[in-house]
Parts: structure tokens; sequence; C-alpha cells
């Protein structure tokens, strides 16, 4: 029972970082209908500057933290507006080349500076942040984790339903030319989605480089799991790639507990495909209004 | 009022507008506005009555549509081709054909979308404005928009135009698949927000018999052209318009093999 409950708490925070970063990923493609194949090198990036900001740099992690977030958030902006706004009209399989192309760049840059070794970030989180009930012990980092995520989940949600850019980025989701026509600043939407996924990306990218290290390819092979989490939950939901990101990480800890690690990146997807067979726009995807 | 009338406030100067640069839609447009009034824009499907509202506002661009000829003169500036961010900060603001409210916000966010061209938003008093306009949206303000009635969702979707404070308020057939009680309502509305906000409007419709009760100056468009113009009381008595959109003949007779003749007659506006 406690190793379960010990899963269980891995599997959830681990997840909730999953599915912050879909929701980067849905944000975007719901924004601007465009797939982002460099998602894993936008969590790379941020675990990498994070890194260079605290080891060499010697900043003091909160700091690190903040510069990162920052940092983070003018990457997505910058790419935006240099590669994706002069491919806005084209069709979809440019601008997917391109965010494949800029997917090997990014690996290729970090390659070129770090090297493909394993990469540690000093010993930073308080040893008291774990917690413990009975026999459970939850390791510091997940605790941190989950609060960072949470705290995350209840900004953006808070974001989306009150500021008024947020509830212009909904509007332009939702139909595009009726937000055109109101005058709401669709490009600026764009950029503001990327800056966003980029600066979640980054968050993420930390979490899991403080519990895995830092190493170039993994790092993006984990980005790459935001496919099977926004497939999972419907491409165009939100809250599905929360819920979808959580599936997948439960799913994860429970293969890697209960039957071998090495099939962890196996049974995901084996149950993806199940759940495609029952559902095949995901739990959440495309549930269109329909007036009666 | 009467002062303001003669006030040059939008003029449309020969324009053609070209799709992806090949189907020409718009062969020579040329219509003026004044301010404070409300002109119709009638004729048939694929007249170019929406085309000529988007060359106004903008949303051509999106569309892969560009004005190619001719000019847009807009309260003092040339207008043409600016993007829609320009042109709905200028005042224009067009309500699209077929109410198109974002369905998976609320009613009170798809009106705070209207706020999108001011900086800044102080929108409550604009809430209780297009709440007292439309006060069947009132008890709607937690719905999300895609569960409301046709009728809700038009004016829902002339209430967002309103928050933006329009100069210029362009509505694209707001009678498209309307009960004709809430067509009625809808066109007194529209002539209220005339007369209390001073608001100038084109109105494009098909419904000209209500069009032409509520507008004060008149437009009718074949085949991407202006054929016919005149005050709304004057096209009214017309007995093209009469024959053809408000679908009563000359005598109040039906008519028989006289129609052989009035094909021709509608062929020579071509």
């Amino acid at each position: 029972m406690d190793f379960f409950i010990q899963l269980l708490v891995n599997g959830l925070s681990i997840g909730l970082l999953y599915g912050l970063s879909a929701m980067g990923f849905v944000m975007i493609f719901k924004s601007s209908s465009v797939l982002n194949f460099a998602h894993g090198e936008l969590l790379a990036m941020g675990a990498f500057l994070f890194l260079v900001l605290t080891t060499w740099a010697g900043l003091p992690v909160y700091l690190a933290f903040l510069i990162t977030l920052a940092g983070s958030f003018v990457l997505g902006f910058a790419v935006e507006r240099l590669f994706l706004r002069p491919l806005i009209g084209e069709s979809l399989i440019f601008v997917i080349m391109l965010t494949v192309g800029l997917a090997s760049i990014f690996k290729g840059l970090l390659l070129f500076f770090f090297g493909g070794n394993l990469h540690t970030y000093p010993e930073f989180l308080p040893a008291g942040l774990g917690l413990q009930f009975g026999n459970v012990l939850i390791p510091p980092v997940y605790v941190a984790s989950s609060f960072i995520g949470i705290v995350f989940l209840v900004l953006f949600g808070l974001f989306f339903k009150f500021s008024p850019q947020g509830i212009f980025m909904r509007s332009v989701a939702d139909n595009q030319t009726a937000a055109l026509s109101l005058g709401v600043h669709v490009k600026k939407v764009f950029a503001l989605s990327w800056a966003i996924a980029a600066m979640v990306a980054g968050m993420s990218g930390i979490v899991l480089g403080v519990i895995n290290g830092i190493n170039v390819h993994e790092i993006s092979a984990i980005g790459l799991k935001v496919f099977p989490v926004v497939i999972l939950g419907g491409l165009d939901s939100i809250g599905g790639a929360i819920i979808g990101g959580i599936i997948i990480g439960l799913l994860e800890t429970f293969t890697c507990g209960y039957i071998s690690p090495s099939l962890r990146d196996v049974v995901p997807y084996a149950v993806l495909v199940c759940i495609l067979l029952i559902k095949p726009y995901g739990l959440f995807g495309l549930v269109e209004i329909e007036r009666v | 009022m009467t002062d303001n009338n003669s006030e040059i406030f939008l003029q449309l100067n020969n324009i053609s507008v070209v799709y992806s640069d090949v189907i020409q839609v718009l062969k020579g447009v040329s219509l003026t506005v004044e301010k404070h009034r409300i002109v119709s824009l009638l004729g048939s499907n694929g007249a170019g009555k929406t085309t000529t509202l988007k060359a106004i506002s903008g949303l051509l661009k999106p569309e892969n549509g560009k004005v190619t000829d001719g000019s847009i003169f807009f309260d003092g500036a040339y207008i043409q081709n600016s993007s829609p961010e320009e042109i709905t900060r200028k005042g224009i603001i067009q309500v699209l054909e077929g109410r198109q409210p974002f369905k998976y916000l609320t009613i009170e966010e798809n009106l705070k979308v209207g706020t999108a061209t001011r900086w800044t938003r102080p929108y409550k008093k604009d809430l209780e404005m297009v709440y007292d306009y439309f006060p069947a949206l009132t008890k709607r303000r937690k719905t999300l928009a895609g569960y409301c009635s046709g009728g809700e969702l038009q004016m829902l979707v002339m209430g967002r135009a309103l928050m933006a404070h329009p100069r210029l308020l362009l509505l694209d057939e707001p009678s498209l698949g309307l009960a004709p009680l809430v067509v009625r309502e809808i066109f007194r509305i529209i002539r209220r927000i005339n007369e209390e906000q001073g608001t100038t409007i084109i109105l494009v419709e098909q419904n000209a018999n209500m069009a032409l009760q509520i507008a004060h100056y008149g437009y009718v468009m074949e085949n991407g052209k202006i054929v016919m113009e005149g005050e709304a009381p004057a096209l009214r008595e017309n007995p093209d318009v009469k024959e053809f959109y408000l679908g009563v003949s000359a005598g109040g007779k039906t008519r028989t093999y006289k129609d052989i003749k009035s094909y021709r007659r509608r062929k020579r506006w071509l």
C-alpha cells in the first residue's frame, strides 16, 4: 500500500509537469494551428539556461529560476517573431518542417556548447522540504515540482478566465475571423502563446533536470511526450492536456514500479492506442457545441 | 442632426476587389455614406455586398482578397488595404454574416472581447449600455455562447460590436435565419442605436422591405456593381425594386407571361 501511494504521488507530480508542458503545446496549436515539433528542445533550453545561471554564473536559485522563466519567455517570443510570423498563411507542412528544423538547430547548439554528457544541478532543495507520511517519503523534488505545478496551473486558470489578454487569446482560438473583426491583435496573441508555451516548457525542463539530471537527448525526448499527452487529452483541449499529462505520468510510474522500468516508455503508448480505438478524438477533444 | 447630414464620412471611389489574384468580385463600386445615417446595401446572393463590407473593414486580407483599384476614404484618411487592426482602431467595426460568436466563451466574456480596440478598458458602463439595448442577454451572462439561440446570438454579436464604441458599424445580414418577430426587434434596436449613439451604419440585407424602412439611403448591387441608388422612400417606390426585392408587382396583380419582359428589364442593369 505504501509503495502504491509512493508511486501515486510521484506519478501525479511528474504528470502535472507533462500536463503543463503539453498545455503550452496545445495553446500554440489552438491559437495558430501550428504543431510545434521543437517543444522538447524548448524544455532543454530552459534546463540548460538554468544550469548556466546556477553553476557558471553562480546566481542564487530563486533568481536563476526567475531569469530562466523570463529568458524562455523571450525565446518563445523571438521564435514566433523571427521564424513563424513570415510563414503565416503558408500551408501547414512548411510550418511543421520549420519547427522540425528549429528543433535540430536548438539541439545542435546545446550539443555544441554542453556536449552529450549528463549534467547535474548543484543540490539546492533543502532536505526539510521532503514530506513523511508513515512509511511514505516524498522527496523534496517532487514536493517542489507539485507545488510549482499547482501554482502555475492556478495562475494560468486565472489568467485565461479573467485577464483581458487571456480572454483575447481564447477568442482567437475560438473564432479567428470574428476576433479579427473586433480588432483583436491576432499576431500579438500568436506571439504571446509562443512566449507562454516556452516559459512553461522552460520551467518543466528545470524540474525534470532536477529529477533525472540534464542531458540534451533525454530532455528533448521527454519533451516529445507532449504528443501522447495531447493526443490522449484531445489536441484542442487545454484541460484535456493537463489530465492527459497526469494519466501518462501515472501510467509511467506504475509501469516502472510494478512491471519493469524498461517498459516505462512503452506502456503509455499501448494504452494510448487502446484509448484512441474507443475515442478517436482523444478523451476531451473536439466537443463541438451544437445548438439544438 | 440635420446639419451633420451632409458631411461625408465614408467614400468608396470606384473600387475593384480581386480574390486570389484572379477572381474579380467588385468591378468599380462607388458609394458615399454621410455621418449619422443608416445606409442600406441591397442585392441578391453573390452581388458583392459582403465583399464590399470586407473591403471597408480590412477583412479581405485573411481571405487572400485585395482592393486592386480605387480608394476608400474614411474620416479624412485613405484606408484601402490597411490591416483590420488599424481599421478597427479608427472606429469601423464589422458584424459578420451568420453570427459568429465565440462559442466557448460566456456571453459576458464575448462582450469583453469587444473592448479590444481600446487601451483603457473601463467596460462596466458599456456592459450596462449593451444590456440596456439587449435585455434578453442579461439573464444569459454566464451561459456559454454556444448554447444560446439564434436571436440571442445576433443580439450578442451586435452588442459585442457596440462595446468597441464604433463610429461606423457594418452590419452583414442581421436578419439571417431569424423569426419575423425577432427580426423586427433587431431592426428596432438598430434604429435606436443610430438615433441614440449617432452611430453611422451600413446595413447589408436580403430583407429589403425591413431594411428600407429603417434606412435613410439605399444602394442596390448586382454582379459587383452598384446599379441603383436613392433615398430610402424613393427606392421603396421604385417599380424595379418593388418587383425584385420587395416582391410586389406593379398593380398588385399576379404576373403571367409578363415575367419574360421583367427578366429583360433586369438584364439591362448589368
